[in-house]
């Protein structure tokens, strides 16, 4: 065992848990973080094989290690229209459920089915 | 067992450790907290990786912007926590989603252990042309000479995803203000931590930006840190940010991609391809590329943070 390969185990641990929490968390804005925690984990696999083509005195491959800043940018981009996206829907109800009807309330009592 | 291997082993646990808590933490708050230490320990992990253009764009972007992202949001968001927690999925649910989850690992984890042996690599490639770009960092000369492509369509993608949010805004408010809460006392501690801080990151932003040329940093680490020292002085009520309406905003924001652009298809005409640059002039065009970038970058990432207009525009 060696770095590049523990890291990359480690990375294809963190893509579980972000769908893990992506799937499980109700909340829009924890799905939001489960979805950077996927994003992280594949950026982390693909650095540990940038890691292992490290040659000609390079720690690296710079080539993926160069798409991975753009990645990261992106993502943040992504990230940033997603909370915008969600503040506004809190704007416009003061709500934010992606729940497929309304959370029950105290004012309605529905009567139970017969 | 080296020393070496002992050190990884004990960052993937406390990285995986925090992205459980980050997962099953049950305050949001609490969570987004998590989220920042993880992307900090991240950061670590890319120095290991050999990696240092990329733990600083993970350390600025993925622990310091995001982190501000979600700070803002989830506090806007307290109120309906509540009424959230009811809406916790059945054991069901749960169960196929950690199996789900427990065979996507697994098959990444079978690619890692079978990956090929050497490995592929560009490096060598990316090296021989090396000298031709008159830039010292590989990275660099990856973004902005050999594949200047991908680099120029990511600064559109901040921008696409800058009109978007600006999208968002209520009809009042179109053009207007970014709304950014600052209960700051003037004369408070934050205020005086942002006059005493800010002049400091704007010269570490500054140099991080120069140096990307020949050692680790860049443009977007750079522009990160310079878009943290605007948000760090309008947070401590110092300055405030410009509607999103004004023109000199709206053409800095376009000159970035506007000169990149220009540069990339006059190399059709001085060098015989799109993004080739004439020989013997790539290093000035990719500064000034850079240098075009810079305040574009620097504003939609801040931007970006701030949100969809909130106030009036002015009349």
């Amino acid at each position: 065992m060696n770095g590049p390969t523990l890291f990359g185990l480690c990375a294809a641990a963190l893509v579980g848990f972000g769908l893990y929490g992506l799937i499980v968390n109700p909340q829009p804005l924890r799905k939001i973080i489960g979805f950077n925690i996927i994003g992280s984990g594949v950026f982390l696999l693909f650095g540990a094989i940038a890691r292992r083509g490290a040659a000609v005195g390079m720690g690296g491959d710079p080539v993926p290690q160069a798409l991975l800043i753009t990645g990261i940018v992106v993502a943040f981009s992504a990230t940033a229209l997603a909370v915008a996206l969600l503040l506004r829907l809190f704007d416009e109800g003061g709500l934010v459920t992606l729940a497929s009807e309304a959370p029950p309330t105290k004012t309605t009592a529905d009567p139970p089915d017969a | 067992m080296t020393l070496a291997l002992a050190v990884d082993i004990g960052l993937t646990l406390l990285i995986l450790a925090m992205a459980a808590w980050t997962i099953a933490v049950r305050d949001t708050f609490a969570s987004v907290i998590g989220f920042v230490t993880y992307g900090l320990l991240l950061t670590l992990v890319w120095v290991r990786l050999a990696a240092p253009d990329v733990a600083l764009t993970e350390a600025a972007m993925g622990g310091g912007l995001t982190g501000a992202l979600l700070i803002g949001a989830a506090a806007r968001l307290r109120s309906t926590e509540s009424a959230s927690r009811t809406e916790r999925p059945s054991v069901l649910t749960r169960t196929l989603a950690a199996v789900l989850s427990a065979a996507v690992t697994a098959a990444l984890a079978i690619c890692v252990l079978n990956l090929p042996d050497p490995a592929p690599t560009l490096a060598p490639a990316a090296a021989a042309q090396l000298g031709s770009t008159g830039v010292g960092n590989p990275v660099t000369a990856v973004l902005l000479a050999y594949r200047a492509m991908d680099t120029l369509l990511e600064a559109i993608v901040v921008l696409l995803a800058l009109v978007g949010v600006w999208s968002l805004a209520h009809d009042r408010a179109w053009g207007g203000y970014p709304q950014l809460r600052s209960h700051a006392d003037p004369d408070g501690i934050l205020a005086y931590f942002a006059r005493v801080m800010a002049p400091v990151g704007i010269i570490v932003g500054i140099y991080i930006f120069w140096i990307g040329a020949d050692f680790p940093g860049g443009k977007f680490q750079g522009a990160t840190i310079l878009a943290a020292m605007w948000l760090l002085v309008i947070g401590a009520g110092l300055a405030h940010l410009p509607p999103v309406s004004q023109t000199w905003l709206r053409v800095l924001l376009v000159a970035g991609p506007l000169v990149f652009i220009v540069i990339g298809f006059a190399g059709l005409v001085t060098a015989e391809a799109v993004f080739a640059y004439p020989n013997g002039y790539a290093k000035p065009l990719i500064l000034a590329i850079e240098i075009a970038l810079m305040p574009t970058l620097v504003l939609a990432l801040a931007l970006l943070v701030a949100g969809a207009p909130q106030r009036m525009p002015p009349q």
